[in-house]
């Protein structure tokens, strides 16, 4: 046997087919389009085999088989046989867009001084423009939940589809939630400073619980009061009394989760989101019982400790869902930017170690839909929500497979060439031309 | 006995003729006494193995003159009777740094780097001090010497512990009555080594382990040739090295691994070192033996960890716990392999706590003989000094202890020590010792006392029938005073006991009882008989030996109970990837026989070999990573803009988990490439990835000399920081002229050599041999096309520039590491013929990684070059297979081609697929069984084999978990039951490694 892929001619051709697109971001869907023949991932668990899809005015006209729809009504039909649909994928928790160059300060805006900085919001942010951002959109992410980083209050994330002219353009849920790191248990010696490096338990554990506890006492008493001398932080977590945005905790180990939760509830906050949870599950019951999410780490890390599990960070996925929770991928770590396109992966990984494929789909599509409570909107390839989808020539969670030949956003053809790309065909074109 | 007499005789004149004093004496008269001291009737330790019951010990001018059962007592001595007393040698203390001053550790944190030396007249490393003798800074320090003796020490060997090469130590007497011209023994009695940099200087080379080694290999060649009048200018530090050759010379390891490392280098040299060690030498025992050479170990046994917090012991890692359990073991495990060791104090805070951990090795089965040898006779011997110290041979300097019984019993109570001939009082002589089992009568009542402990501090347990009582024991110039609860519920009623000792052992007084009521108590001393017959009725009494879990290979998580062995193994019905003419092979049987490829084909006879039913499953050549960090101690010497003197070698850590976990992702040959802080780095490890085996055995003695190359922003520290900006080259401009010159030298250096060595033997011994230089002999190497560049690079103008310096001294560079904008000059590496081996999808870290894209391998592949992907980190590494699936996704590589992305060209590429990287009979079974597709995203690595050999099996992984988890708890148990015997603890921590990249700076040992 001989497994001989020549995708590359392939994939060169539709660069070409798209090179006149560059990255100038889609109009409006002008024309209903059916993309037919194909195999559907619904992203709730459901695959529809030889299936159609139907999209106009950037929503979802029709979804079933490929006999249940009239082709001839809609203005534009592609023909996919073979090919694989997929709801766009879904990023949570990256700070995406918010710095370009790693090791370039002057590019860096993902962190800024202070502890509570609930009033920081991403989204101003956000660089549309970025070439790490546009180098998403080939792999099939197609929209971000955009995340400050640092402090005990980070600040305030809001959600973003990855093809747009500009920040308010590009925003679909604007300031969904603030996000907190929960303090650490643990802390490392500074060894620069002539400490021991060990991880030894942090004995500032209580007090910085205290300096949350306190900072939440005094918002919910101000939010109470007239409001006279307007107070920033405080304000900016009004709607997490109101239920009208979430509290995402970033924590890790088993006794931080535990008392994130105590606390949120003992504070009446309603909508927690545990982000990380290293650790989750170890307190799977106590989560479900609170029916707290969990987004757990990319899979693309070394386990714990050494004692730990080797693959341990391939089986949480697995533990939890078997738990009945509802389960998503973050990103932070290191060079979480450009390692977001490799979400789908992620999910992949997880397969290998327990999960089914549709199970891992879910994960990057419905759940993180559902968790970041865009899912009346998108996640999901159901009639009535955003036509952000792509086509793939195989199993988009597969690198081997994950070779896009069209994506939508909010029905828009959206181009797939990146400064990437375009210094791809540009040097190849150096060498075959030389030829 | 006329004889003796006689040599006693010739002994005082010789005494009395170098005693004459020729000071001026102002406050008196001359009060010079001759009278000897005569120790009778004890039992004399002479030396370990060579006791006198009911001896004399005959001391003159403090010195021994006779230490026998016939010695004739002269008229003028002082008779002290030791009846059923003890006298031993005096300890001494071989690693010490008393009296001397260690300077602090200075934060540098934020200050320009030192490069060069700031001493003049020396050698050009601040941290190479031979010219320094401790004894020029030393300050007696009779504080310290006092608690020294009270511990059995009577002579100490001291340093100034700062700095590689230490200078020379000296060897003083504890005597707090004499002045330094009696004390000191030797002013130069040993040189010192580490391979920690001293806090004297700030300079920064070297800022690794490995470049302490190789500072210390350039040491002995610049000596070498020093001696030899090859240098035209004074070098006071090369002087002193070479004065302190003859000396011992003792090198502080530190650790096992270190100890190796240290060995290694003496090897190089002909120098056997004493190996000061770190206490872990028990994990390779076999490793130690075979250096053949001496130790000095420490007893700084850890505390048992606090556990009593379920959620903070979880972070405490297996291997730290069992450290805790097996260290005590060490002394003994030592002695049983017949290494020779002397103990130290070195690292114990308390002074006490050296005699309770000695009692635990004790008490851990180390020999009392072995013991007293490793405070005595070895390290007098060590030190050259058994005609003087370390027995009480004639002749020797009178250091001995009195002590009321075995001197490492814990019931024994050390009267006084002498050194010298200088008596010091630790207890009074004349204070019985009370220790022992009791039956104590009071009121009517009879109980059950033991009394243990020394004079000094007795403790007693307190029964009645078997009810221990509260109770306390006060032992004062003769006076017993005890007072203890008489109920058994508690209360606040005392009995008061207040007594002295009469004949035969036995304590009465007067006793208070709790309604004050005097009356008397006696309390008689059981005999033996008595106990004997005790012993008998608790016969379920404790099995004493401490339970010792056993060591594993590495002494750590996963580690194996035995390490792991080579089998013949046929893997039936797989799909095996050949990456050879013969392409992918379908339901193929591949046959391992002594770890080599034997037969590949369909339906194969088993034989004997083990059969893995492999059907549904892809059988590959084991991945080969060109650029790893993974498995070592160090990854930079950033000191110097060059340092090709420095091996990855020489740190290779054989004990890092991300070994076995690069194994779970099928990973078997790595390349452990150094750093990247400047445009020449030091050479690379190429090992392979055999878990449980010492560093020597990691090595692949296949493998060609490599050394690491590194261009733009790391090596012109661009995202160092606003303080390093003095170091040349900072600009890619001045790159390439370190490279020029560097070069140059080399091809100056390599001619000069190549001269001298066609010269007639003659006409040799007439001139003077040329300087060798470690780091210009590598960089003539890669000139002489002996050892290859891997050189980690970004931008195009770079790459080009190399390939052109390289062809202006006529050599190739074998491989551009990263080398993410390859694409852009593909054409030209394919003509250089260069390899590329770069990331499959990295970029967007630093601005010189803005045009990197992921279609870089496909690209260089597609014009001709050879082409790798690698991981550079610890954790991509273990999926490498599906990173070379990203070769299909970015580019269209086939897959076949894709999978030697991370097989064969590297292998190609490092010059090892002569063994590895492709399934082809007579090859390495370095073999990787995949449950799926190797390049899907769905595959996990089911068995990883190196040379037939299988170091990964998936289906162990739980049974090896369940073990971890059963080991720990049990650990866990232990110290819990510590902590409630009252012992000390610390508190919880994990001891995390920092994971190394290319542009990691940290100093590790």
């Amino acid at each position: 046997m001989k497994t001989v892929c020549n995708s590359f001619g392939i994939t060169l051709l539709l660069i070409g087919q798209f090179a006149l697109a560059q990255q100038t971001p889609a109009p409006k869907q002008s024309e209903s389009i059916l993309i037919s023949g194909v195999t559907a991932h619904i992203g709730n668990g459901e695959v529809i085999e030889n299936a159609a899809i139907g999209f106009n005015n950037g929503k979802i006209t029709y979804v079933g088989s490929r006999s249940g729809t009239d082709a001839t009504s809609f203005s534009k039909v592609i023909n996919a046989s073979g090919k694989h649909v997929y709801p766009g994928f879904i990023a949570t928790n990256t700070s995406l867009g918010l710095a370009e160059i790693d090791a370039v300060r002057a590019t860096r805006d993902f962190d800024d001084v202070g502890d509570m900085l609930p009033h920081i919001r991403s989204l101003i942010a956000y660089n549309t423009e970025s070439k790490v951002v546009e180098s998403m959109r080939p792999n099939g992410v197609l929209m971000a939940q955009i995340t400050p980083r640092g402090g005990m209050i980070s600040g305030t994330s809001s959600i973003v589809q990855l093809d747009a002219w500009n920040w308010e353009d590009a925003a679909i849920k604007v300031d969904d939630a603030v996000h907190m790191n929960w303090p650490s248990t643990f802390r490392r010696g500074r060894w620069w400073l002539g400490e021991d490096p060990s991880l030894k338990p942090n004995k500032d554990y209580a007090k910085n619980m205290q300096k949350i506890a306190s900072f939440f006492n005094g918002a919910e008493t101000y939010l109470k009061g007239e409001q006279k001398e307007k107070n920033l932080p405080y304000t900016a977590v009004k709607g997490l009394y109101d239920g009208s945005q979430q509290l995402f905790i970033h924590a890790s180990r088993e006794k931080e989760i535990v008392d994130a939760i105590a606390w949120a509830k003992e504070e009446g906050i309603e909508k927690v989101v545990l982000v990380h949870g290293n650790e989750a599950h170890k307190t799977a019951d106590l989560l479900k019982r609170h029916h707290i999410p969990v987004l757990i780490p990319r899979p693309h890390r070394l386990p714990d400790s050494n004692d730990a599990d080797v693959k341990q960070p391939f089986r949480l996925a697995k533990m939890l869902m078997d738990k009945e929770l509802t389960v998503g991928i973050e990103h932070e770590g290191q060079m979480e930017r450009m390692n977001t396109r490799n979400l789908p992966f992620y999910a992949g990984h997880f397969v290998a170690y327990g999960l089914t494929k549709e199970q891992a789909l879910q994960m990057i599509t419905q759940n993180a839909a559902k968790i970041l409570g865009i899912d009346d909107m998108t996640g999901t390839l159901e009639v009535g929500k955003d036509a952000t989808l792509f086509i793939s020539e195989g199993d988009a969670l597969d690198m081997r497979t994950n070779i896009l030949s069209h994506a939508f956003i909010q029905g828009r053809a959206i181009s797939l060439e990146t400064h990437q790309t375009k210094l791809w065909k540009r040097y190849m074109d150096k060498y075959q031309g030389s030829k | 006995m006329r004889e003796s007499l006689l040599a006693l005789s010739l002994l005082m004149c010789c005494l009395a003729v170098s005693g004459q004093d020729y000071f001026p004496k102002n406050d008196g008269v001359s009060e010079e006494d001759n009278s000897y001291t005569a120790f009778t009737n004890a039992k004399i330790y002479v030396s370990p193995n060579q006791v006198i019951d009911n001896g004399t010990l005959l001391v003159y001018d403090g010195k021994i003159v006779a230490a026998s059962t016939s010695a004739s007592i002269p008229n003028n001595s002082q008779v002290v009777d030791l009846h059923g007393k003890y006298i031993y040698p005096s300890f001494i203390e071989i690693y010490s740094d008393f009296g001397i001053e260690t300077p602090k550790r200075q934060n540098n944190f934020r200050q320009r780097p030192q490069y060069d030396a700031k001493r003049e007249g020396y050698y050009w490393n601040d941290h190479v001090t031979p010219d320094i003798n401790g004894i020029d800074k030393l300050a007696y320090d009779k504080k310290r010497a006092d608690e020294l003796i009270k511990v059995g020490f009577g002579v100490v060997n001291t340093h100034f512990q700062d700095g590689i090469i230490r200078g020379t130590s000296a060897l003083i007497a504890l005597n707090n009555e004499e002045g330094d011209a009696r004390r000191i023994l030797d002013e130069s009695a040993a040189q010192h080594f580490s391979f920690t940099k001293g806090n004297t200087s700030k300079q920064s080379y070297p800022t690794s382990l490995m470049g302490a080694m190789a500072l210390i290999r350039q040491v002995y060649h610049d000596a070498s040739w020093y001696g030899n009048g090859g240098a035209d200018k004074l070098d006071r530090a090369l002087e002193a090295f070479n004065k302190n050759k003859g000396l011992p010379q003792i090198f502080e390891a530190g650790s096992m691994v270190n100890a190796l490392r240290a060995d290694k280098i003496g090897n190089e040299f002909g120098v056997s070192y004493i190996l000061k060690g770190g206490g872990d030498e028990f994990e390779r025992v076999a490793e130690i033996k075979a250096t053949n050479t001496s130790y000095i170990i420490p007893i700084n046994f850890p505390a048992a960890y606090d556990v009593s917090d379920p959620v903070s012991a979880a972070a405490i890692e297996l291997k730290d716990m069992r450290f805790w359990n097996q260290a005590p073991s060490n002394p003994k495990i030592l002695a049983d392999n017949g290494i020779e060791f002397a103990l130290t104090a070195s690292g114990i805070k308390k002074p006490d706590d050296f005699r309770k951990n000695l009692q635990k090795a004790i008490e851990y089965g180390l020999s009392e003989e072995k013991a007293l040898e490793a405070l005595t006779t070895v390290p007098a011997k060590l030190l050259g000094k058994s005609d003087q110290i370390g027995s009480l041979k004639k002749g020797n300097h009178a250091n001995f202890m009195i002590t009321s019984g075995p001197v490492f019993d814990e019931n024994t109570t050390l009267y006084e020590h002498w050194v010298q001939g200088n008596k010091h009082v630790i207890n009074d002589m004349g204070t019985k010792d009370i220790a022992g089992d009791y039956t104590l009568n009071v009121g009517g009542k009879t109980y059950d006392l033991v009394i243990k402990g020394t004079s000094s501090k007795p403790k007693i347990v307190l029964k009645e029938d078997t009810l221990k009582l509260s109770s306390k024991i006060n032992y004062k110039e003769g006076w017993v005073n005890i007072f203890f609860n008489p109920k058994k519920e508690g209360g606040t009623e005392f009995i008061r006991l207040t007594g002295q000792v009469g004949e035969r052992n036995t304590l009465s007084g007067r006793a208070v009882l709790a309604n004050a009521a005097t009356t008397i108590w006696t309390a008689r001393k059981k005999t033996d008989a008595e106990k004997e017959e005790e012993k008998k009725d608790d016969n379920k009494a404790e099995d004493n030996a401490p339970e010792v879990l056993p060591v594993t290979f590495p002494n750590t998580a996963y580690g194996f109970k035995k390490k792991v062995r080579q089998q013949d193994v046929l893997f039936k019905n797989a799909t095996v990837w050949t990456n050879e003419s013969d392409g992918i092979l379908e339901n193929t049987d591949v046959m391992v026989k002594n770890g080599k490829i034997a037969q590949i084909g369909e339906d194969l006879s088993a034989g004997n070999a083990k059969v893995i039913d492999a059907t549904g499953m892809h059988l590959t050549a084991g991945i080969v990573d060109e650029h790893s960090h993974i498995a070592a101690a160090a990854i930079n010497e950033a000191g110097h803009n060059s340092s090709a003197e420095v091996t990855i070698e020489d740190v290779v850590d054989p004990q890092d988990i991300d070994i076995f976990r690069n194994l779970s992702g099928g990973v078997t040959s790595i390349q452990i490439l150094h750093g990247s802080a400047n445009p020449i780095g030091g050479r690379s490890a190429i090992i392979k990835l055999k878990w449980g085996e010492s560093a020597d055995k990691l090595l692949d003695p296949n493998a060609k000399p490599f050394i690491k190359f590194a261009l733009g922003e790391n090596v012109k520290q661009s995202n160092w920081g606003d303080n390093n900006t003095v170091r040349f080259p900072q600009t890619r401009m001045g790159v390439e002229q370190v490279y020029m010159d560097y070069f140059q030298r080399a091809k100056e250096y390599d001619a000069t050599w190549k001269n001298y060595n066609k010269l007639s033997s003659k006409a040799k011994s007439r001139a003077k041999a040329p300087r060798k230089d470690v780091e210009l002999e590598a960089l003539a190497q890669i000139l002489n096309k002996e050892r290859f560049i891997s050189c980690h690079s970004y931008v195009q103008s770079e790459i080009n520039m190399l390939m052109k310096v390289a062809e202006r001294f006529n050599f190739n560079i074998n491989t551009f590491t990263h080398i993410l904008e390859g694409y852009k000059v593909a054409d030209k590496m394919a003509k250089h013929g260069v390899a590329g081996s770069t990331f499959s999808d990295w970029w967007a870290y630093k601005y010189e990684v803005n045009d990197a894209i992921p279609h870089n391998g496909a690209i260089m592949h597609s014009q001709g070059v050879l082409t790798a992907f690698n991981s550079d980190d610890a954790e991509m590494s273990r999926r490498l297979n599906q990173e070379a699936a990203k070769a299909v996704k970015y580019g269209g590589v086939s897959e076949e081609e894709a999978w030697k992305f991370v097989t064969l060209n590297p292998a190609k590429m490092l010059h090892i697929d002569d063994r590895v990287g492709s399934i082809k009979v007579g090859k390495d079974a370095d073999l990787t069984l995949w449950t799926d597709h190797p390049m899907s995203v769905y595959a996990e690595a089911d068995k990883t084999m190196i040379e037939g050999a299988i170091y990964y099996d998936r289906e162990q992984i739980p049974t090896m978990l369940e073990n971890i988890k059963k080991e720990r708890n049990k650990l866990i148990n232990m110290m819990l039951l510590e902590k409630n015997k009252g012992m000390k603890t610390q508190p919880p921590k994990k001891k995390e490694k920092v994971h190394l990249h290319c542009d990691t700076l940290i100093y590790q040992q």
